[in-house]
């Protein structure tokens, strides 16, 4: 057992960190770490930061233009973005539909669409959710109906996270509504929003923020070519891509930049003439969340380093997801908690660029109550932790 | 970053697995418990000689490991097959306060202690002094004639049975100081020396040990211990953690078993939901343990701070675990795990017990918190 990294894992965290030191701008880091608002055009910056540096498509293989990172390496690059205050990477076409392309996807799929993500000419969204499919994502009841050369599509779909700064959109649809199982009937559509019927509608979550989105889809004619793989074979491709998306879910690294972020926070706040962080009761809720943090960062690290040794992520995964994301709410709780009344303040404004009001409160109090609610979702996206708990008693426990 | 075991642990894991397995059968472990000493003498000494007693002891000492990996891998199988043999009193508390601080004549003892010939019991805890490091209030006093011990100790693990105690004793200072404690050694049978036996809920045995002007035999330097008796505790924190791992793993696969085999309702409880989702949240807080287990063994030899802290998140988070597994694993169950006829109730009762010894879930978090607290510093 060898707690600490190689040489050559040294070597690439240092490759990275100095890249970022270089190459981040500050403003962007500024704007990530205070938790203001990113426009469409921060992301495109830091898309196009890291595409000249070969970095944008970390899961693909060399031969598409991908960085085929180890998962060593994955969780390192991860580890340094969070640490530098970078924004994310937009997920949807490097982390989830480029990968099923390369799985999946046809010759004329790969040499059309994998360069145009890493060029960010095309800017995708997810449409899997529908208002009557969450959790029980196979009852997707979008239709897909083939009419010569087109399918024609109806239906709408939900939580469509950024879909207000895409141009393409991938979809589940039912492709054969009489299928002996849900799961069965369900096609990979690939669709260019700019195609009349396609309307996207915001949905303001309970933050009071712009991130979600409804997509109505009307009488929408999609070429077949835009068919990923077979016809009624979609949840296999879905699947696939599901695993993608719950990879680095655990946010380990987002809950350590948290958990820093607190204790400084702590230290400031004053209880009884005393900081807070020496309250008992206070100091021993940071305590036992900063154990089960380091505890978690170990187990991620194992997950990790044996999908190094090419063993598959398995339903450990879900466990991640599970705990991973308590975890990161347990700390958003306790940030709430650590300023007090002046968690409370509500000024949407503020968090946009260019504001220039003096806080109300501690400059840093402002955004916690909305990441309280925002963090909500964690325990919800990706396959709610329930659905993960069910994973997990099936697949790993037998049940 | 590697988590695979080297050849020559991955082998004493499976011969201590093997063994346990063919020797030490829930019956026999009741069967060695209820014995005077409290477990086999001739069973301990096999374990000796295969190495599993040596395995926890650096080659100086007439080891074969003694670093906190060893530790790990051996006390999990102890926790496996709920062994009562004194592996933590004898090879972990007694051992470890002269491989550090002892003498020579003191550190070559060690090799009894390897082959299993002599035992050994830490006697530092005391009545009132719940599970404070420093709190000594026995007495060590120079005379002509060496170092004379007043003072009572409490609960001391296997310490009726032990060829030899080492006891903390207050040469200066008050009686919460960390200085002025030193370490002694003494016979067992020595003059001065009584010991009130006694079985404890989980099947272990410890004793009351009352001092009364006994001769003793200084380990390092008296009044300076602290370090050497922080360092002990740790190396107890970590076995006991990496046992209740054992305990835990054990206790929900026989929990699993029986999921799957009762029958309530016309199917069986496991396919309830409601049953599922609470043995998830009891795997994934076992790998939690586990991790902090790992975690903790890699800087067992490292520096004090992070050694501390590490060690306190494990055995914090191995008191809390252990807790939700011990009661999740009989709640499971229903009726039949409140009887002693099954195994399970044992396991349940080793875990509780685990966070009354060496400091509680509580001590622990407020130690990792003053840690981690200097760190930040």
């Amino acid at each position: 057992m060898e707690l600490n990294y190689s040489p050559e894992e040294e070597a690439f965290r240092q490759e990275v960190r100095q890249w970022l030191a270089d190459k981040l701008p500050k403003g962007l880091s500024d704007k990530v770490r205070g938790h203001k608002r990113l426009t469409k055009e921060d992301y495109e910056l830091w898309h196009s930061l890291l595409r000249e540096r070969g970095w944008l498509c970390w899961h693909w293989p060399k031969e598409h233009g991908g960085a085929a990172f180890s998962p060593v390496e994955k969780h390192i690059f991860e580890e340094e973005m969070i640490a530098a205050g970078a924004p994310r990477i937009v997920p949807f076409g490097p982390n989830m539909l480029g990968p099923v392309l390369i799985e999946f996807g046809s010759e004329e799929h790969k040499k059309h669409y994998l360069p145009k993500i890493i060029s960010g000419e095309h800017r995708w969204c997810q449409g899997y959710s529908e208002p009557g499919a969450g959790s029980d994502l196979a009852s997707v009841k979008t239709s897909a109906v083939r009419d010569g050369d087109h399918y024609i599509v109806n239906g709408q779909k939900t939580w469509t996270t950024l879909g207000h700064h895409a141009d393409h959109i991938f979809c589940l649809a039912r492709t054969d509504p009489n299928a002996a199982k849900p799961q069965e009937g369900i096609s990979f559509l690939l669709i260019d929003m700019a195609t009349p019927g396609v309307e996207v509608r915001p949905i303001y979550t309970l933050d009071g923020e712009h991130e979600v989105n409804e997509v109505w889809l009307t009488d929408v004619k999609v070429p077949v070519e835009n068919l990923v793989g077979e016809e009624n074979k979609g949840w296999t491709y879905a699947k696939f891509l599901l695993t993608y998306e719950r990879t680095g879910i655990a946010g380990v690294a987002y809950s350590k930049q948290a958990l820093a972020h607190l204790k400084r926070i702590a230290a400031r706040e004053q209880q009884d003439g005393r900081p807070l962080a020496e309250d008992p009761m206070f100091a021993a809720k940071m305590a036992e969340v900063e154990i089960d943090l380091l505890a978690m960062d170990m187990f991620n690290l194992r997950v990790v380093s044996a999908a190094g040794q090419g063993k598959a992520p398995g339903p450990e995964s879900s466990l991640l997801k599970i705990k991973g994301t308590i975890v990161r709410q347990e700390i958003t709780d306790l940030m709430r908690r650590a300023v007090g009344p002046y968690a409370m303040p509500f000024v949407p404004e503020a968090f946009d660029e260019g504001y220039n009001e003096e806080p109300i409160g501690p400059e840093d109090a402002m955004p916690l109550a909305r990441q309280y609610f925002n963090m909500r979702k964690l325990s919800i996206y990706g396959g709610s932790n329930e659905i993960q708990r069910n994973i997990v008693a099936k697949a790993m426990l037998g049940l | 970053m590697d988590f695979t075991l080297s050849e020559e642990r991955r082998m004493l894991a499976e011969t201590a697995e093997r063994f346990l397995r063919d020797r030490y059968s829930i019956d026999v472990r009741h069967a060695n418990a209820d014995r005077d000493e409290g477990y086999d003498p001739k069973l301990w000494r096999e374990m000796a000689d295969l190495g599993l007693v040596g395995a926890l002891l650096p080659p100086e000492a007439g080891g074969l490991g003694g670093e906190g990996e060893d530790i790990a891998l051996v006390f999990e199988q102890v926790g496996r097959a709920l062994v009562v043999e004194p592996f933590l009193a004898s090879a972990i508390l007694g051992a470890t306060p002269l491989l550090k601080a002892g003498s020579d004549a003191q550190k070559a003892t060690l090799e009894q202690v390897a082959d299993g010939s002599l035992t050994l019991a830490l006697a530092h805890g005391e009545p009132g002094g719940r599970y404070s490091l420093s709190h000594v209030a026995t007495m060590a006093t120079e005379s002509e004639d060496g170092w004379r011990l007043n003072g009572a100790k409490a609960v001391v693990l296997n310490g009726d049975s032990a060829g030899c105690l080492v006891v903390s004793a207050r040469v200066s200072g008050d009686v919460a100081s960390e200085d002025g404690i030193g370490l002694f050694l003494i016979e067992g049978g020595a003059p001065g020396v009584s010991r009130r036996a006694y079985g404890t809920v989980e099947g272990g045995q410890a004793a009351e040990v009352t001092l009364d002007n006994v001769l003793a035999e200084p380990i390092g330097t008296p009044g300076e211990a602290f370090p050497v008796l922080e360092e002990t505790i740790a190396r107890g924190c970590l076995a006991l953690a990496a046992e209740a791992v054992g305990i835990m793993e054990v206790s929900k696969d026989i929990t699993l078993d029986y999921l799957k085999t009762r029958t309530q309702f016309g199917r069986p409880i496991g396919k309830f939901q409601v049953i599922q989702h609470r043995m998830v949240d009891l795997v994934l807080e076992i790998e939690q343990a586990r991790s902090a287990v790992m975690l903790a063994s890699g800087y067992l030899d490292g520096a004090r701070e992070e050694r501390e802290k590490l060690v306190s998140a494990a055995k914090n988070l191995a008191g809390r675990v252990g807790r939700l597994v011990a009661e999740e694993t009989i709640q499971l169950h229903g009726g039949i795990a409140m009887t002693w006829e099954y195994s399970l109730p044992h396991y349940a009762k080793r875990l509780i017990m685990i966070d009354h010894l060496l400091g509680d879930s509580d001590h622990h978090l407020a130690r990792f918190q003053r840690f981690s607290a200097q760190e930040a510093a």
